[in-house]
């Protein structure tokens, strides 16, 4: 298996009564009640974290970026993956990963990109997603076009890594006279990627066409035994069989010396998820053209509060209960997180630990709990179930690198 | 009175444009909304009493079908060039709402003898000297749709005062293809002022005094870009003159078109 550590980075150091009275703290929000004093010292506790981390025995960190949003302060993933390429050693640096549609030019990022795996020597896993409904108002790119400039951009980016320049570009959303980037990848034949992901159809079954594990971002477990049906379904179309070395999970687990303490803390992850200050106002988080055509009349729904969001809103006491929130001592989360193994069968885990104002204390405790006890654990189960890792099973990298792939699909 | 209309599809630059038609007279080419148009309007029966009424969805809009090539207000502009010179018809007058009235303006620009007349009413296509023209990417569809209302009654009275989740699925899909060709700038071409000189055909510019989403700035910038432009400006109105004082526009609109 492969167990990594992930965190928002929130910056939960404003007044939620502000936040309350706005109704919604993503986009439009106002940015004066960001503290860069409180920023400052949030941004050095999440870089001891991540360092622990690696010390007390995870495989990798995960990160990610949002725009315009105090649950996330993290505005550049490849900002902290450069930092921690050159202050860990072993751990991997897993991207979930950069918003390729908010890119005006991909060549840049797959220079960032190679100079993270370069500095790293060889520890980037690089995901790709599409950036969230607001964050395509906050960065003013088109929503309509989105998923045509994601897949544009990663086509574009993985030539880039494997194709010896110079060459040229002529796409719909892109175009580049020179296309010749003195920066590469160290992997060969490039860094691993993994797509992150919540409800979109279309990206599930792009993975699987791939061959790009791919992430599920705290679904419940009947929701991603559906992702993986869609998934494997694309798989065998593209001539392959899915296995555990294609499925990760995103899991909330906070961890704690007592229970209390811990149900305490994992609170705070409904501060991200908006209960106490309000998130992003629907119609932000849903701009027309972004989803599917085929959920157009649930997101109109949802949009203008004639119905929840497609993606669900379940109490706190629900989600513990399905086991999307998972709080306790390791003695009681291992059982659950032992479960979900079972019954998700993920090769990659992503454990979200702390969020909204947990200390940095518990946080630290929270790490070294879940890496002395409950990691352990975890990692003889896996090897029981067969949950081999994309590195342990040596996937291939890509559709094109496979070996395996049956007559009937490559006709 | 109710005019006869008929509906059909036509094939523009391979795409099918849904049209609707009434009436005889001078032909007149009505350009809807960027939240589309209800299927029937009292203001198209009334022009129908006078003209040959001609009433297309815009590509991308309502029941026309989604150009993926569209790329820009420009290109729609061009479409509906090959339209009138298809039907025979390049001479048309223009009338453009809103929206609309940026594809008219621009429709003008390329042709500057061709339309008999040029009627813009509440035109989106500029950007406004005072104020910017209001951005329905922050705003939910009904909340869009309202501000185009001088009073919530004149809503009310043609979308209901809860719109239905068909109207709203409706929108969407307008919004989606405004999305798609106007972007960024959001609304307005950075060309059009200085291509409006160009025009060489009478011009009547409306403005509702209470428009909350073009601002009336920029219907005084249009009436001074038009060669021979006047502008009218319709008390106690908001952007959607149409349908919040239809009986006046059509008034206006009629004086202006007929006038030899």
């Amino acid at each position: 298996m492969h167990l990594m550590y992930f965190t928002e980075q929130p910056m939960s150091a404003y007044s939620s009564e502000d936040g309350l009275r706005f109704g919604a703290t993503a986009l439009m929000f106002s940015n004066k009640h960001f503290d860069p004093v409180a920023g400052s010292r949030l941004y050095n506790e999440y870089l001891e974290q991540y360092v622990h981390a690696e010390e007390m025995g995870f495989d990798g960190i995960m990160l990610n970026e949002h725009h315009n949003a105090p649950f996330c302060m993290q505005a550049k993933a490849n900002v902290f993956a450069s930092v921690l390429a050159g202050v860990t050693k072993r751990v991997k640096l897993v991207l979930l990963g950069n918003p390729l549609p908010l890119a005006e030019n991909p060549i840049r990022l797959a220079e960032e990109l190679a100079m993270i795996d370069m500095i790293s020597k060889g520890r980037l896993v690089s995901g790709f997603v599409r950036g969230g409904g607001q964050e395509q108002l906050a960065t003013g790119v088109n929503p309509a076009y989105n998923r045509e400039r994601f897949e544009e951009a990663h086509d574009l980016i993985v030539k880039a890594w494997t194709q010896p320049g110079p060459f040229r570009w002529e796409g719909t959303h892109y175009q580049h006279r020179v296309v010749n980037p003195w920066a590469v990848p160290l992997q060969k034949p490039y860094p691993r990627v993994w797509i992150p992901g919540v409800v979109s159809r279309e990206t599930i079954i792009w993975s699987a066409q791939q061959r790009y594990p791919y992430i599920a971002l705290n679904t419940s477990i009947e929701a991603t035994k559906k992702i993986w049906e869609t998934y494997d379904k694309a798989a065998a179309e593209a001539g392959y069989t899915a296995g555990p070395e294609n499925r990760g999970y995103l899991q909330r687990v906070h961890v704690a010396e007592t229970e209390e303490k811990a149900i305490q803390n994992a609170r705070q992850f409904m501060w991200m998820q908006g209960e106490f200050t309000g998130l992003a106002h629907p119609v932000w988080s849903s701009p027309s053209g972004y989803f599917s055509p085929t959920q157009r009349r649930a997101f109109v729904e949802f949009a203008t509060g004639r119905a929840i969001s497609p993606r669900g809103r379940p109490t706190f006491e629900q989600q513990l209960d399905d086991m999307q929130i998972i709080a306790g001592t390791p003695k009681t989360v291992i059982p659950k997180l032992k479960r979900i193994l079972e019954e998700t069968r993920p090769s990659i885990m992503a454990i979200w630990g702390n969020d909204g104002a947990v200390s940095h204390q518990d946080s630290m405790t929270c790490l070294r709990l879940l890496a002395q006890e409950v990691l352990p654990a975890l990692r003889d189960f896996g090897n029981t179930l067969g949950l081999k890792s994309p590195f342990e099973a040596d996937a291939p990298v890509g559709i094109a690198y496979s070996k395996d792939l049956k007559r009937a699909a490559a006709e | 009175m109710a005019a006869a209309w008929s509906d059909k599809r036509v094939e523009v630059a391979g795409v099918k444009v849904h049209l609707s038609r009434a009436g005889s007279g001078a032909p007149l080419l009505v350009l809807h909304h960027d939240i589309g148009t209800l299927e029937r309007l009292p203001f198209y029966d009334a022009l129908a009493q006078r003209f040959d009424v001609l009433v297309p969805h815009h590509p991308g809009y309502g029941q026309s079908e989604r150009p993926h090539w569209l790329r820009s207000v420009r290109d729609v502009a061009v479409m509906y060039r090959c339209l009138l010179t298809e039907l025979g018809l390049p001479q048309a007058s223009l009338l453009g709402l809103g929206f609309g009235g940026w594809i008219a303006a621009e429709m003008a620009s390329m042709a500057p003898r061709d339309p008999a007349r040029l009627v813009l009413v509440g035109a989106m296509g500029l950007k406004p000297p005072e104020g910017d023209i209001l951005d329905q990417a922050l705003l939910s569809y009904v909340d869009y749709a309202r501000a185009g209302f001088h009073t919530s009654e004149a809503f009310a009275a043609a979308y209901g005062v809860e719109p239905s989740t068909d109207q709203l699925e409706q929108w969407d899909i307008c919004r989606e293809m405004s999305f798609r060709i106007a972007w960024k700038p959001y609304m307005y071409s950075q060309t059009l002022p200085h291509l409006l000189s160009s025009v060489r055909v009478p011009s009547l510019v409306v403005w509702g005094k209470d428009d909350r989403v073009v601002p009336p700035s920029a219907g005084h910038l249009y009436a001074s870009r038009l060669p021979d432009a006047r502008l009218e400006i319709v008390k106690a109105c908001g952007h959607c003159v149409e349908m919040e004082k239809a009986d006046a526009l059509a008034q206006l609109v009629t004086a202006f078109v007929a006038a030899k």
